[in-house]
């Protein structure tokens, strides 16, 4: 039987969490409600040991680019000395040329493997299945990571997330300079994350826009623009805002127990085991 | 003539009506009504459906079956239908986890009303897209202690087993009488 549901209604976490409870092992495929591509979790006993982004299994030598482990010629170098080309054989190149050591790899995989579940924590929806027995590719390099920290390190993800949600509820406003002159303004130090976003910023792009010009993900256009507006130096354009419905809490009437006895309720058992 | 209840609740589309006209010897009497909600200015008006069925125990004592409507804002109408239940029934549509989280949510309100014991029950375990109960406990975030077991509304014998095992479980909470008198 295939769990199958949507992340807007079950989280990641939850998920995660309810995977690591029960031990599973399969793959967790989730396909982004805004055509924000796909991924795909592999597990083996309730722990994570591979990922798969946008329908293709990550090449080890792709993940190490990624996380900063190796440049391209390097690949290049590794490529060529390889015999056959699975990860496995490009694994044993790197630890045959001295690029990288085993634990390195190691390392490397398991990073690679945690930043695309932080990634897909921030997704606020997407269609998600989950397969039970289903594998990666036997040439892949799997690392099992144990769900617990993740799950913890994924809760306080998904709050600084939802924080920064608060404080910036709508993406789909333009971003503006601050209208005061301040002298401040010149000892400020940007990142080049922010650099790029403050050449996109105009009366059309909205910031959802700019996220989607510069692929950056939902969490980090937050996180970037909520530096931004810490140090001042950009506002939020105007655009109408939808009022927030508050909820009221109930308050419960003290318990009435219902007040029959023993033989009461044998007498329905047995007309209910009768039916 | 002494009548006692019992309470089925969950989610809007959870089989709460199939579930009581599976066992009922009437068939389940549904009272529609108009209600107007201001917090609610863009639905002017919605209908209410609560349901009703009856079992006869003996000459002298019935079980009464009552559904409640499934949107949580009519909860007004939920208190007053677990007035004095013996426990109640959260039936959940296993295939549909859009509605786990409002299921877990009645279930809340329900505890909040009274403590009468209850149990989960995963229903449509025949669509292929459901839940099964464990994942459901787990994805409800819901304590081991808890009975969560699966149901197909439609089965006469699977709603009998629910209630059968609801009753066990009010059974085991009400204090032992001998046990009680002896402490005397
Ligand atoms: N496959 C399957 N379908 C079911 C089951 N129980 C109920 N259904 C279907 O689910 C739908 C809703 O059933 P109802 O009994 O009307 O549900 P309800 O909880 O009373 O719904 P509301 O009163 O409208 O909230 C109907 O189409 C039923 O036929 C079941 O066990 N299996
Ligand atoms: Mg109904």
């Amino acid at each position: 039987m295939a769990l199958k549901g949507n992340l807007r209604d079950v989280g990641l976490n939850q998920l995660l969490n309810l995977i690591h409870l029960a031990r599973k092992t399969g793959a967790l495929s989730v396909q982004n409600d805004n055509g924000g591509g796909n991924a795909r979790l592999y597990f083996r006993e309730g722990k994570l040991i591979y990922a798969a982004l946008d329908g293709q299994e990550t090449r080890l030598t792709d993940m190490m680019v990624k996380i900063g482990k190796l440049n391209p010629d390097q690949v290049a170098a590794i490529r060529q000395r390889a015999q056959v080309d699975t990860d496995k054989a490009l694994g044993l190149a790197m630890i045959q040329t001295g690029i990288l050591t085993q634990a390195d790899i190691v390392q490397g995989v398991k990073n690679y493997l945690l930043e695309t579940v932080y990634q897909l924590l921030t997704w606020a929806g997407g269609v998600f299945i989950f397969e039970p027995n289903h594998a990666p590719a036997e040439e892949r390099i799997t690392v099992p990571i144990n769900l617990d920290h993740l799950i913890i390190e994924g809760g306080r993800r998904v709050r600084e997330f939802e924080k920064l949600r608060e404080e910036l509820p709508d993406l789909d406003v333009p971003l503006k300079f601050t209208e005061r002159q301040d002298a401040n303004l010149r000892n400020i130090n940007l990142s080049v994350d922010q650099w790029k976003i403050i050449s996109f910023i105009n009366s059309r792009n909205t910031i959802r826009q700019i996220a989607s010009y510069l692929k950056v993900d939902e969490f980090q256009i937050r996180r970037i623009v909520n530096g931004l507006q810490q140090a001042g130096l950009v506002e939020l354009g105007t655009t109408p805002r939808v009022p927030v419905p508050v909820t009221v809490g109930t308050a419960y009437p003290s318990p009435s127990a219902p007040n029959v006895g023993r033989g009461v309720l044998l007498r329905v058992m047995d007309r209910l085991r009768g039916l | 003539m002494q009548t006692v209840k019992m309470v089925v609740t969950g989610p809007f589309n959870a089989g709460k009506t199939s579930f009581i006209g599976a066992v009922s010897e009437i068939p389940v009497v549904r009272t529609e009504r108009k209600i107007s909600d201001d917090t609610r200015a863009v639905k002017d008006s919605t209908t209410v459906a609560m349901d009703f069925g009856r079992i006869t125990v003996d000459q002298d004592l019935v079980l009464y079956l009552f559904g409640t409507p499934g949107q949580k804002r009519f909860d007004f109408m939920w208190e007053i239908l677990s007035e004095g239940m013996l426990g109640f029934v959260v039936l959940v549509d296993s295939a549909r986890p859009e509605t786990f989280r409002e299921a877990r949510s009645i279930l809340d309100t329900f505890r909040g009303y009274s403590n009468t014991p209850f149990i989960v029950a995963a229903n449509k375990q025949d669509d292929e897209d459901a839940w099964p109960p464990d994942d459901l406990r787990i994805a409800m975030s819901l304590d081991e202690n808890v009975r969560v077991l699966p149901c197909v509304s439609g089965d006469k014998n699977s709603v009998k087993s629910i209630l059968v095992q609801l009753l066990e479980v009010i059974l085991e909470y009400l204090p032992e009488e001998s046990a009680a008198k002896s402490i005397k």
